[in-house]
């Protein structure tokens, strides 16, 4: 195994703070999209979570890419509230239940960790694919990850391929109805709108996609 | 952005700190994790009723943390539900032993806080009873969806679980008269104007001047439908039917009515409407055997109201007329 094909902590950590920059940059779209069918602080309480993450990147530096995610998914629980905190902070303490003891992760196991997240967001959440939920946006973006691997791409070009996947996926919630979140309270009225929860997790992928891609381009 | 705050990122510590310059009698407040609890907590042997949320629906629900009512409060940021540590620390400040009630309102982000904290707390050998409050009837119910939201019907459980738990009800019982209380109240509101969330500045929807929203909840969000802007009688009418409606509230039943402003709209509107709505429970020969008129669950500077009616027995009465003493409810 070549050092192009393995994560490391230092690609993880350039993950969050992408994630932190993008969210900070769509903090005001993510609550605007809110503010049309929920109640305008998603993009609010994720850069408060996600600021909060960035500043315990610099001070709890660790190789266990285990204990890695699960500070990330703790900070995220107390720190962003509403439906988000639960939602991405189950994300984060999956994959890191999946990463548990690992310095590195092969691209095989970073998608398990993500497919584990995402399935753990699945069952707190208990949406399904077409309720206008950012599982619209995961589910998509993992199985684009997979196939891609499986059809022997790089990390960076599966991710790459899930962030597209991803992007379609978040894009695809506009024409629907939401049947779970608090969008689903406005029925019918619902539609038209895309969903911001599928649009900070469509944002999540797309920032592994570039950490990922700049390492390995750093790194050839 | 007009309003009388110093700085938006610190509306809900100022608020709560004035709270405990105000009640130091009543209430402690607790920072970094916010919490209120009751100045005499814990109550040994007594089952602690909990209750939390965003914040945003003063005095809804830290105003109602004191005797005969909530033993703590989590208020979360602004429309946005508390966290579990939150929660958990709330809860180990007012265990006294005899288990923990937990009052969620239906909202995704609350049911998921308040379940996480639950499933730690039950971790931890500590009983955790949740009554999920869900009385919207604007909101379509089914399996499939997240069901109604927790409105009006919070205040009433409130009342009545923390009469139940003041008077020494163990948990199971306590439980199930907050049971009883959610599965048989209904409410529905009306908007006249949107919010001001103040981190965001703006009003999270614009309603024309002639315009309102029916079947808002308590977040400023847009409701099921906009329609023309009616009298106050058949605003009432609409919103008291649909209520009857879903709930068989039959002839000879009695309730509990609330009638709630959102936070916008003066107390005597909130008079006109239960005007009429007396005399249309009086058509139906349901008897309002006790009101509360007032704002009591609110969202921010919204302009509206929410009708709430809980059939009652003589049971929930009794617990309804238990003294109570919090700054928002006190007889």
């Amino acid at each position: 195994m070549t050092s192009t094909s393995m994560l490391g902590i230092t690609v993880l950590i350039d993950w969050m703070q992408r994630y932190a920059d993008k969210i900070t940059e769509h903090e005001p779209l993510l609550t605007a999209l809110d503010a049309e069918i929920g109640d305008a602080d998603h993009g609010i309480n994720m850069q408060r979570g996600f600021e909060e993450v960035r500043m315990r990147l610099v001070h709890e530096r660790t190789d266990d890419l285990g204990a890695f995610f699960k500070s990330v998914g703790m900070t995220l629980l107390s720190k962003v509230g509403g439906a988000s905190g639960p939602l991405y902070g189950t994300l984060f303490l999956r994959m890191g239940m999946v990463a548990a003891g690992k310095r590195t992760l092969t691209p095989t196991e970073f998608a398990s960790a993500v497919a584990a997240g995402v399935e753990g967001i699945r069952q707190r959440g208990s949406a399904r694919p077409g309720d206008k939920t950012m599982v619209d946006a995961l589910t998509p973006a993992i199985i684009a990850l997979h196939q891609a691997l499986d059809d022997g791409a790089t990390l960076c070009a599966a991710l790459q391929a899930a962030a597209i996947a991803g992007e379609a996926g978040m894009k695809a919630t506009i024409p629907m109805q939401a049947y779970k979140g608090r969008a689903s309270y406005l029925g019918p009225r619902s539609i038209g709108h895309q969903d911001p929860g599928a649009t900070s997790a469509f944002l999540l992928i797309q920032s592994a996609a570039e950490s990922i891609c700049a390492a390995e381009a750093h790194d050839s | 952005m007009k309003k009388l705050i110093n700085n938006p990122t610190l509306v809900v510590e100022e608020a709560l700190a004035g709270m405990a310059h105000a009640y130091p009698h009543l209430l402690r407040v607790n920072f970094c994790p916010n919490y209120v609890v009751r100045a005499d907590a814990p109550q040994r042997g007594k089952v602690a009723v909990i209750a939390g949320g965003g914040s945003g629906h003063e005095p809804m629900h830290s105003g109602y943390v004191g005797v005969g009512m909530l033993d703590a409060a989590c208020p979360g940021p602004i429309f946005t539900s508390p966290t579990p540590d939150q929660i958990l620390a709330a809860a180990a400040a007012v265990d006294g032993g005899a288990g923990l009630l937990f009052i969620v309102k239906n909202y995704t982000g609350d049911v998921m806080n308040f379940a996480i904290a639950a499933e730690e707390c039950q971790l931890a050998g500590v009983p955790v009873e949740t009554v999920l409050i869900h009385d919207d009837v604007a909101v379509e119910d089914s399996l499939y969806t997240a069901g109604r939201r927790g409105v009006g019907v919070t205040v009433l459980a409130e009342k009545i679980c923390g009469a139940a738990a003041e008077a020494g009800a163990p948990l199971s019982e306590v439980a199930a008269i907050g049971r009883k209380v959610s599965e048989q109240g209904r409410s529905m509101g009306v908007a006249l104007t949107s919010c001001i969330v103040p981190a965001v500045g703006r009003p999270t929807f614009t309603l024309p001047e002639d315009e309102m929203e029916i079947g808002i909840g308590i977040h400023g969000e847009p409701g099921r439908q906009r329609v023309a802007l009616q009298s106050a009688d058949e605003i009432t009418e609409m919103l008291a039917t649909t209520i009857f409606d879903d709930l068989p509230f039959t002839r000879g039943s009695r309730v509990i009515a609330l009638v709630n402003g959102m936070g916008g709209t003066p107390l005597m509107e909130l008079f006109i409407i239960f005007r009429r709505l007396a005399e249309l429970c009086e058509e139906r020969d349901i008897t309002i055997s006790r009101n509360l008129i007032g704002n009591y669950i609110t969202a921010l500077e919204m302009a509206g109201c929410s009708l709430t009616l809980l059939a009652v027995d003589d049971e929930l009465l009794h617990w309804w007329d238990a003294p109570v003493h919090t700054p928002a409810l006190h007889w």
